[in-house]
């Protein structure tokens, strides 16, 4: 049986009101992720400076830099995992978690013990709802994330990789994130931090293009001092700011297609109320039909 | 004339300033240091302090730096520092405010790494701009 014509109405009318917020989530999804792009681009000439000046310092000197050394077997490793703060993203949080839990498979199976540290809300709800401990987790931002977040999350992970495993500390940290391909790819990435290797595959000095023998103030080493934990906290705000770019194309790409179902679902509501409407109409005019042919015939007996 | 020197001041989230200069002087962990053109390649560690650019047509630039480093390369200087900002971005009363409430806490010997990270800033932010208003630019 039909439905009523008045719950036809009732129900396109609530659809069109989703339409209405799914299609304001898309274009503020839209507009962010210009200015995400732009972030990520002004961060730019700082990442290209001290990769430049690091892959300097390491050819010059000999790197033997605690935050450098490797270790063959690790015993125990950290974690850390980007996720946004907001749902409604698609497959964003959940694809980047996936790949999280495969590391961790991986790292189990190797026999080590996984710290687990977190940026997002949405990772923070998944490991709570399983019980799984969580060693610290950073809230807030994850659109628009700022340099100090990294800092805060460089400066804890960095003391725990210079804490000697026997003390709880962490031989190895891996950053899981997504990285923005374009506005159509995401990719959930898992990237080596710490211990670190400095020279960077893809900052190939041009041909002819000489290193410059520099002079280090005070020495080669305390340079490096500076400059490794500098590293460190970009790497993290890179991954930060390549997770924003992505959870807002994502974002933009699920309330897009959310808001054209909610389209085809009002047509199909809006078809379905005039043929309610129609019914309704032709059973009423035969009514009025039969009752005026009954009157009709009712005086012609008399 | 020398060649200028081609100078860029790069804060970790944006590049803060960047143009042709004839002398730049900034504070290392060694004491102050002036480059001028034909410097040679160096790479110096800095500290927090208020780093003052000479530009070509004769105006002063000074930039807060949170410390960072340096690096000259063939004319080409590079002032890194996780937080800058021109002195003119800088109020002078609210860094001088900020100055005190940071001074207030490391007296109390509570101060978190954050803290005084946020000090030495500060500390640099007050020279910056008093730099600026004492030389009445």
């Amino acid at each position: 049986m039909p439905a009523s014509l008045r719950e036809l109405r009732q129900r396109r009318k609530s659809v069109s009101t989703t339409k209405k917020i799914t299609r304001a989530m898309e274009l503020i999804a839209a507009s962010r992720i210009i200015k995400a792009q732009q972030w990520a681009r002004s961060a730019e000439p700082y990442s290209r400076e001290l990769t430049k000046s690091l892959s300097a310092v390491a050819t010059l000197s000999d790197v033997d830099h605690p935050l450098t050394n490797e270790v063959v077997d690790p015993k125990r490793s950290a974690q850390l995992l980007i996720t946004s703060d907001r749902g409604l993203a698609g497959a964003y949080s959940s694809s980047v978690i996936k790949a999280a839990e495969r590391l961790h498979a991986r790292q189990r199976e190797n026999g080590q013990e996984v710290k687990q540290y977190l940026s997002g809300r949405k990772g923070a709800a998944y490991f709570a709802f399983r019980k799984r401990k969580v060693e610290r987790s950073w809230e807030g931002n994850s659109d628009a994330p700022s340099y100090q977040m990294a800092r805060e999350m460089a400066d804890e992970l960095i003391a725990q990789f210079l804490t000697p495993v026997e003390e709880g500390g962490v031989d190895e940290i891996h950053v899981v994130f997504t990285r923005f391909v374009s506005m159509l790819t995401q990719k959930p990435e898992v990237v080596r931090l710490l211990p670190l290797e400095v020279v960077e595959g893809n900052d190939v000095p041009e041909p002819g293009d000489i290193l410059p023998v520099y002079d280090f103030e005070p020495d080669a080493d305390s340079v490096l001092d500076q400059l490794l934990p500098l590293y460190v906290a970009n790497r993290i705000h890179f991954a930060l700011l390549q997770s924003a770019a992505s959870e807002l194309a994502s974002r933009q790409r699920a309330m897009k297609s959310a808001t054209d179902n909610a389209q085809q679902l009002i047509e199909r509501l809006t078809t379905e109320a005039n043929q309610a409407r129609q019914a309704q109409i032709t059973q009423e005019i035969s009514e009025i039909v039969g009752g005026a042919g009954a009157l009709a015939e009712s005086a012609e007996e008399e | 004339m020398a060649d200028p020197l081609h100078v860029e001041v790069v804060a970790a989230d944006r590049l803060v300033w960047q143009g042709d200069a004839t002398n730049v002087i900034v504070r290392t962990t060694e004491g102050d240091i002036g480059i001028l053109s034909g410097h040679e390649p160096l790479l110096a560690v800095l500290v927090p302090c208020a780093a003052e650019i000479v530009t070509d047509d004769g105006r002063r630039e000074i930039v807060a730096l949170d410390g960072g480093y340096i690096s000259v390369n063939s004319n080409q200087v590079r002032l890194l520092a996780q937080y800058a900002s021109l002195s003119r971005e800088i109020s002078l009363e609210r860094a001088r405010v900020e100055l005190a409430a940071l001074q207030k806490i490391r007296d109390e010997g509570d101060a978190t790494d954050d803290d005084v990270h946020r000090l030495h800033l500060a500390t640099a932010q007050v020279k910056a701009a008093e730099k600026q208003h004492g030389h009445g630019i």
